[in-house]
């Protein structure tokens, strides 16, 4: 049984070429293809073990995602345990990434001593460099002050913590969608942010990379359990123009993957606990697995971007 | 716990909709002779309020109770009460309410998750 999934395609920035193919990982075993991108596969701890380096590229960063720190219950009642492991992982990588992303759910409860035990642990992390997005688990109480104040403040995050930046000629933009929501509704990200973001890019080459980050998923996922974003096409809608477009989510504690034209969407594993594949239970709550099968059920994301090939090549490993 | 009182507004019509007291469930400083015997219990269970639809009589007490693993809040559509803080595993909420009518309600985290309350007199 492969434990991990590897996506490589690359193109020319605007045309599509050759043949594509992408799969997706879900957390049942069910593996399926759809259209879009070249496999390879390779996990970091393959490349750990054997000392092999990555091919020279010329950004790689590292997404971490739904830490939740905090929890304690049957799925897993250790959850800073392995979130120490994905550091671990990552302080093992022969060449360590550029800066990690965290999308979100951070804290379990939105507890300041959750983000407390979160900050204390990342600390043993080689990468310093981290850029946030909420999960709707950090800002539950307060509309996500607190946590604005702990992780946004140095990227000057607009509105409710929207921001972008740029590395090595590929534009990064990190959007919230996971406050203001509506009754009956998914994830939002607002009018406001909208204006924002189409601002944002409106000078920029087709050809520039882009990366979108945010915690609930930008693509309908399963909206009966609210695992969509009611108004991601608009955003989409944006960003079209654009030879390679890669978003990157978390919130569902799964490895999920479709590229839709120039448009790659994926969702990382949690640190923390599992959750079912979209439909397989009576909810989305926490999945509880064997002891023995939890690591392998978790993870982290290593994508890397190499200049002249536009495309990002996003492999998934997990902690086992 | 929240008390609340009514203050008889007048009902108004939007978009064909008979809309309700918006004040039914006011913040108010004084405990009404709640019928404290009868439980009108909501549990959270799956993602879900059980029963969705809960009929309770005007001055009654409503909890709500979490049986998830997951945080969940109570949060009224119109803003006519106080909203919940996130009730973790077997928190309760309680709530008094009101005059009579219809209200819904969701959870803020999970806003797939709705419910309503219906006040009689």
């Amino acid at each position: 049984m492969s434990d991990y999934i590897s996506h490589d395609h690359e193109h020319d920035g605007i045309d599509r070429r050759g043949f594509l193919h992408c799969m997706a990982w879900a957390g049942t075993g069910l593996l399926w293809t759809i259209s879009g991108g070249v496999l390879a596969s390779r996990t970091l701890a393959q490349i750990a073990k054997t000392g092999e380096p990555l091919p020279a590229t010329d950004l790689s960063f590292l997404q971490i995602s739904d830490s939740h720190i905090g929890f304690s219950k049957e799925a897993n009642k250790d959850v800073t345990a392995t979130f120490k492991i994905a550091l671990d992982r990552i302080n093992a990588m022969p060449t360590p990434p550029s800066f990690l992303i965290h999308t979100g759910d951070i804290s379990q409860l939105s507890k300041p001593e959750e983000f407390d035990t979160f900050d204390e642990v990342l600390k043993s992390c080689r990468t310093k460099d981290v850029f946030y997005v909420p999960g709707e688990h950090d800002v539950l109480n307060d509309g996500g002050k607190l946590y604005r104040e702990r992780y946004l403040k140095s990227v000057e995050g607009k509105g409710s913590g929207w921001y972008s930046f740029n590395k090595n000629g590929v534009h990064f933009i990190a959007l919230v969608n996971v406050l203001d929501l509506q009754a009956g509704g998914l994830g939002q990200l607002g009018d406001e942010q909208l204006e924002w973001l189409e601002a944002d890019v409106k000078d920029l080459g087709s050809s520039t990379p882009i990366v979108v980050f945010a915690h609930i998923p930008l693509w309908a996922v399963y909206p009966q359990w609210g695992w969509g974003t009611s108004d991601s096409e608009r955003a989409l809608g944006y960003l079209k123009r654009f030879g390679s477009v890669t978003v990157l989510n978390g919130h569902i504690h799964q490895v999920l993957q479709k590229v839709e034209g120039n448009v790659t969407f994926h969702t990382a594993m949690s640190t923390a606990f599992p959750q079912p594949a979209p439909g397989t239970a009576p909810s989305p709550g926490p999945m509880k697995v064997p002891a023995e099968k939890l690591r392998s059920m978790l993870g982290l994301t290593n994508v890397q971007y190499l200049q002249g090939k536009s495309s990002l090549a996003v492999v998934d490993s997990n902690l086992s | 716990m929240i008390t609340l009182t009514s203050n008889n507004k007048m009902a108004a019509l939007l978009s064909g909709i008979v809309f309700f007291n918006l004040s039914l469930f006011a913040l108010g400083g004084e405990m009404k002779n709640a019928d404290s015997t009868k439980p009108n219990r909501i549990e959270i269970k799956d993602f879900a309020f059980n029963p969705q639809t809960l009929t309770v009589k005007s001055g009654e007490k409503v909890t709500w109770i979490n049986r998830d693993e997951e945080p969940h809040t109570i949060v009224s559509v119109e803003k006519q009460f106080k909203k919940s803080t996130a009730l973790d595993t077997d928190q309760e909420f309680t709530i008094t309410v009101g005059a009579p009518g219809t209200y819904s309600y969701f959870c803020s985290v999970h806003p797939k998750m709705t419910g309503t309350i219906v006040v009689e007199k």
